[in-house]
């Protein structure tokens, strides 16, 4: 599965990297960007999301099947979320105050 | 093992789904909720959590270098971090008891007129935090597994396979955490 072996400075630098914006993205969540908050907060994790698998799971390593499956698997929860809150927002029956 | 791990992440998927569309129906009882957990034990708990990821990924190198002690030194440092998470969790759970906020019959959250909403976000609070504490628990014990069978000397540079697939389950578990902190302690955190 894995034949590449990538450094210990490598893994240290995503590490530190992780670390560094779990630190940031708590910093930023005190600070009123309005809407942006959730923008902001979901982007980091995405960020950090990309760097576990990347290098630490070493799906830049991987074939382009494995690598495939997984950018599917992601779009298919995209249309799962999207299509749902679509439908959720465009009838009339939810959001009831005092349910 | 990544078959398994798109079954984990449509399973989490579906959770985080029916988070977001709750949140979207009540933004407001949501915020003040959200807003009522402990940021910095969030915050601390995911560098535990980035930090066992690290370890876990030293392991598997050590692993495919068919380093004997290094790969066990590793696998219990990751086993040691799982458990100061699931600690801390505990810790965090146990003052929701105090505090009223477990979904149930005795559920009271103060300043807010309508406790539904609230409760909602307590009961997604607690069956997300607890499927992702349940997955940990069960990581800590395959860290157990790999250990004794690192100490019996069953890994090797030729055969490391269990090593890299506990791993991947590890990151995996990591990366689940990595999204519901944001979206549990983060978010809202600046309306207070």
């Amino acid at each position: 599965m894995t034949n590449h072996i990538d450094s210990v400075k490598t893994y240290a630098i995503v590490w530190i990297s992780l670390l560094a914006l779990t630190g940031l993205t708590t910093a930023v969540a005190f600070v009123d960007l309005g809407p942006f908050s959730v923008v902001v907060a979901l982007s980091i994790a995405v960020v950090k999301m990309m760097l576990v698998a990347l290098f630490f799971m070493h799906l830049r390593h991987s074939g382009k099947l494995t690598q495939l499956a997984m950018a599917g698997t992601i779009l298919w929860l995209g249309f799962m979320v999207s299509f749902t809150l679509a439908d959720v927002f465009t009838r009339g029956w939810l959001g009831v105050p005092g349910r | 093992m990544w078959i398994f791990l798109i079954t984990e992440i449509m399973f989490f998927g579906g959770m985080f789904l029916a988070y977001i569309v709750y949140r979207a129906l009540y933004p407001g009882t949501f915020a003040v909720t959200s807003s009522s957990l402990n940021v910095y034990i969030g915050a601390a708990n995911t560098a535990v959590l980035l930090c066992s990821s690290f370890t876990m990924v030293l392991a598997v190198r050590s692993a495919q270098l068919g380093r004997q002690t290094a790969l066990a030194v590793n696998i219990v440092l990751t086993l040691l971090l799982g458990l100061v998470f699931l600690g801390v969790k505990a810790f965090e759970w146990s003052e929701k008891f105090a505090e009223h906020h477990v979904p149930g019959t005795h559920f009271h959250f103060e300043g807010i007129a309508n406790q539904g909403p609230a409760q909602l976000f307590f009961s997604l609070y607690f069956a997300m935090t607890g499927l992702h504490a349940l997955h940990m628990v069960v990581g800590a014990g395959l860290m157990t597994w790999l250990l004794i069978w690192s100490l019996r000397g069953k890994f090797s540079a030729e055969y490391m396979t269990p090593v890299d697939i506990a791993g991947l389950y590890w990151h995996f578990v990591d990366i689940i955490w990595i999204f519901l902190f944001p979206l549990f302690y983060l978010i809202d955190r600046h309306l207070k």
